[in-house]
């Protein structure tokens, strides 16, 4: 029998951007918060003096034990799905943070067309340029609307950056100046600019200098120490929950976190949330904690299975084409992220030294910056060149058409380590009427509980957007001086990994409560004291990494779920918005 | 030319701890947290009682931990071996597999939870259908590109939908090679001729030949992908012994970081040092 607990103001599920923000805005305002985190708790000594690439890197320390839950997987609605077994082919945080801890930090707004898709891309290109079957929506809120709430996170996370000067309207600088520039940087930088592109600096939450943030909490300076995507730093100079927002809401005295915490089900009656239903990893004892407002900030995957399980919205039917929980699920894996790999004879690099978001962009090619006329897609993406300080087991990188082992791969190998570059395309994906969570009718967790399934394929958009950017990189890779140029191959169909962390959708928002699952507060239509907040309400994704709007959404909900507590009520009117969005 | 030396007493330890947080702004802006501080305080102060042998070189002579504790049978050990040599051997660069101690270190990798799959989902059915074994074709040549390509290793994962954990996929991988070194050869695996040995494993690595319960290509790709991880992973895990392979790379090992370097045109070349010195530095 599950142990009721004491009532509090807001029960957050998650501590990561999405879950820590909220605790942290909501306990600022003087509300009781519990946290409800399923990992164990962790701060920065616990990162201090691990850098080690094979237990981080390789073997996922810092990722969800899939052993007792993961999700399924299958690209058609007539397959049956398997589950993703094992931590190579998945991704998601775990653990006081969650996957915030080891992000590596690249930081972008998203463009004002990706908050207006469907409206923008009919107004320049008429309404014919929308495929069939692609579910693309405006978001209710525009760019101009998220600005400050960017505005807002940006400072609490210090982001170091200089403007892009393909940039849309900003109310402040970052509050940082840009990270130094590695030779490959500059020479990326360099090459761009004399094409006739706009080079710059990819913006990053690993700081470039000391600073304070309007909270009270200080940063580190980044030292460029290489262990840094899936590792959390042991600086304190990349930001992250552990030393912003969560400390911010712990000081209040309002907040409480339970680690271990395992949350199962939403509860709910007569079409409100009562609380949640979880179970302490350690003891396995249920416990039931009330609440006037439940949030659910604990990353697409279980903001989407909890919504399920809980049997809270209306399910989304591919072969109706009806329901909103799962509809419009999307993301960047796979398919994205393709670009071509150089291989320089003369110029060797100190690839080992790095930082998780050091590198340099372009947007020539994002968003409606070049015409689509006669293109076969929408939207599209960011040029990078990263430098994450590449470590020696990940850095086998060998020519096409070299063995990849034997006396042949060693010796290129070892050649190569220090002289090859890769330049990618951070492309946007659209939601498509096949592409969907649901549960799975056959795997399930240690309690009993279904396991989220995925149906997930490629389009021929998608497709078409990958060419289109390995092109560009292939060119951007030549005039830089590379000798062997290895364009990257658009795959057939998405292969089941789930790399990179950037899946998102399912609990989309919009205007119009028969197609989106939550309004522009990321507040629940069919539920209006519980707030799913996340990468979880893009309708679609937009061409850049996904975090700054993650935490720009999260201080907006905040901004909700302070009102709603104020004033209990839906915090916008639903509108009629076009069929099939 | 970045730094070269390791430092050599605890002394000099602390000296260049000193100097690095000095550069790094750390200490002056007064930005170390609590305990970070408080770690770097007992240690010096606990230093110099604590000196042992630790920094002799005597530990890279050491092979105590050249032992098994997963295979049981020297033969199949002499198989992986020879196996593993095949995929990284020895030449002009430097050593091979055998003599950075990666069969051992594959040893006890499959001892350990990664072996026993400990944070693998694991629970059936397991539908050893058509579907995954044309995904197991199909992802080899996937994982080479995208997001994580310079963070993960060169040697792809198909995906995994077999009831074996790794161990026990290494198990009947390595029967398979002894029984295609029989029966073609009529000879130990180990004993084949080179050209004879790379055949087996091409065919492996092809799927071209049956194993019980897993595509060969998804046993070749782990064996492949534990080959070198074992070169190039910390000495602590009993393989790039002497830090040969990172030698071999020209890759430092941990570092503080390169807040000073970074900038640099020129190739650093640096003296190699493990995790253990990075800890030790840090207490
Ligand atoms: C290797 C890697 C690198 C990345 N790099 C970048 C980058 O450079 N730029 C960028 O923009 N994005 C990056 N990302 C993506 C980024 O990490 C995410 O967008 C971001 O962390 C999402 O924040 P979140 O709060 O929604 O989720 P998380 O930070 O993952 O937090 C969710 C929390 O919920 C908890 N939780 C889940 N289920 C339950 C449950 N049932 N009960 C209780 N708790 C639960 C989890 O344990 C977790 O702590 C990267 C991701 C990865 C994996
Ligand atoms: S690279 Fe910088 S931000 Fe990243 S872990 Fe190292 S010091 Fe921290």
């Amino acid at each position: 029998m599950a142990k009721k607990l004491k009532k509090v103001d807001v029960v957050v599920v998650g501590s990561g951007w999405a879950g820590g923000i909220v605790s942290a805005e909501a306990a600022k305002a003087g509300y009781k918060v519990v946290t409800l985190e399923r990992g164990k708790p962790v701060d920065r000594q616990d990162y201090i003096g691990v850098k080690d690439e094979l237990r981080y890197t390789d073997r996922y320390e810092m990722m969800q034990n899939l052993a007792p839950e993961t999700i399924t997987s299958r690209n058609n609605l007539d397959e049956e799905a398997l589950p993703v077994r094992t931590r190579k082919e998945m991704m998601a945080g775990t653990d006081l943070g969650g996957g915030s801890v080891h992000w590596a930090g690249a930081t972008y707004r998203w463009k004002p067309i990706d908050f207006e898709l469907r409206s923008k891309t009919i107004e320049r290109y008429g309404e014919k340029k929308i495929q069939e079957g692609m579910f693309i929506r405006d978001w209710g809120i525009t760019y101009d609307e998220m600005e400050p709430y960017y505005d807002k996170w940006e400072k609490t996370a210090g982001i170091s950056g200089e403007p892009d000067p393909l940039g849309d309207k900003r109310s402040n600088d970052w509050p940082n100046p840009p990270m130094k520039e590695s030779p490959a940087v500059k020479l990326f930088k360099d090459t761009t600019k004399k094409m006739g592109y706009h080079p710059y600096q990819v913006a990053s939450a690993n700081l470039s200098q000391s600073y304070k943030n309007p909270d009270g909490e200080t940063l580190a300076q980044c030292m460029f120490c290489s262990f840094c995507t899936q590792y959390g730093c042991d600086f304190g100079a990349k930001s992250d929950p552990l030393v912003t927002v969560i400390p911010t809401a712990l000081k209040t005295g309002n907040c409480e976190i339970r680690t271990h915490s395992y949350v199962r089900r939403v509860l709910h009656e007569n079409g409100k949330a009562t609380g949640v239903m979880y179970v302490d990893l350690r003891t396995g004892l249920e416990y039931i904690q009330p609440a006037d407002v439940v949030v659910l900030g604990a990353f697409a995957f279980t903001n989407n299975r909890l919504l399920h399980l809980s049997k809270i919205g209306e399910p989304y039917n591919p072969e109706t084409r009806k329901g909103v929980i799962g509809r419009n699920y999307n993301g960047q894996f796979g398919i994205t992220f393709l670009g071509a790999r150089g291989f320089f004879e003369k110029k060797k690099f100190n690839l080992f030294m790095g930082a998780g978001a050091l590198g340099g962009t372009l947007s020539d090619f994002a968003g409606d910056n070049f015409d689509h006329t006669d293109l076969d897609f929408i939207n599209g993406g960011g040029i990078e060149l990263r430098q994450y300080g590449h470590g020696p087991i990940a850095t086998n990188a060998v020519p096409k058409g070299t063995k990849n082992w034997g006396p042949e791969f060693k010796e290129k190998s070892l050649h190569y380590t220090n002289r090859s570059l890769v330049v990618w395309y951070t492309m946007a994906t659209m939601s498509w009427w096949h592409n969907y969570t649901s549960l799975d009718p056959t795997y399930t967790d240690d309690f009993g509980d279904p396991l989220l399934r995925i149906t997930y394929k490629y389009t021929d958009h998608d497709r078409a957007m990958a060419k289109f950017g390995i092109e560009k990189c292939t060119e951007i890779m030549k005039e830089m001086g590379a000798d062997i140029v290895d364009p990257d191959e658009v795959p057939e169909e998405f292969d089941h990994v789930y790399d990179g962390g950037h899946y998102a959708g399912g609990v989309s928002m919009g205007e119009d409560p028969e197609t989106s699952a939550v309004n522009n507060y990321l507040q629940m239509w069919d539920m209006e004291n519980l707030f799913v907040v996340g990468g979880s309400a893009f309708p679609q994704f937009g061409g850049h990494h996904p975090t700054a709007t993650i935490g720009a959404l999260s201080y907006r909900a905040s901004e909700g779920i302070i009102n709603y507590l104020k004033d209990p009520k839906l915090l916008t009117q639903p509108k009629k918005a076009a069929a099939n969005a | 030319m970045a730094e070269t030396e390791r430092p050599k007493t605890p002394q000099a330890k602390d000296e260049s701890r000193r100097k690095f947080l000095k550069n790094s702004g750390l200490v002056a802006g007064g930005l170390i947290g609590g305990g970070l501080l408080g770690s770097l305080v007992t240690s010096q102060v606990k230093k110099p009682a604590d000196t042992g042998n630790k920094d002799t070189a005597a530990k890279d002579d050491n092979h105590d931990m050249d032992a098994r504790t997963f295979f049981s049978r020297t033969d199949d050990f002499e198989t992986l071996s020879a196996a593993t040599e095949r995929l990284y051997p020895k030449d002009k660069n430097g050593p091979g597999a055998i003599e950075l101690s990666v069969p051992y270190f594959i040893d006890r990798q499959l001892a350990g939870d990664w072996g026993s799959n400990a944070h693998a989902y694991m629970k059936g059915p397991f539908p050893q259908n058509q579907e995954a074994a044309y995904y197991e074709d199909l992802d080899r040549n996937q994982k080479n590109q995208g997001p994580n390509a310079d963070t993960q290793t060169a040697a792809p994962t198909p995906r995994y939908q077999t009831r074996m954990n790794r161990g026990e996929i290494f198990r009947e991988g390595i029967k398979t090679m002894q029984d295609q070194a029989s029966s073609k050869h009529d000879k130990k695996f180990a004993e084949l001729e080179g050209e004879q040995m790379d055949a087996i494993l091409t065919d492996l690595e092809e799927g071209k030949i049956r194993m019980n319960g897993i595509h060969s290509t998804a046993f070749f790709n782990l064996l492949l992908q534990t080959t070198i991880e074992g070169a190039y992973a910390d000495p602590v895990y009993g393989g790039n012994r002497n830090m040969a392979g990172w030698k071999m790379k020209e890759y430092p090992g941990p570092r503080m970081g390169y807040l000073g370097q970074i900038e640099d045109e020129e190739f650093a070349v640096m003296k190699q040092e493990s995790l253990r010195d990075y800890q030790d530095m840090w207490g």
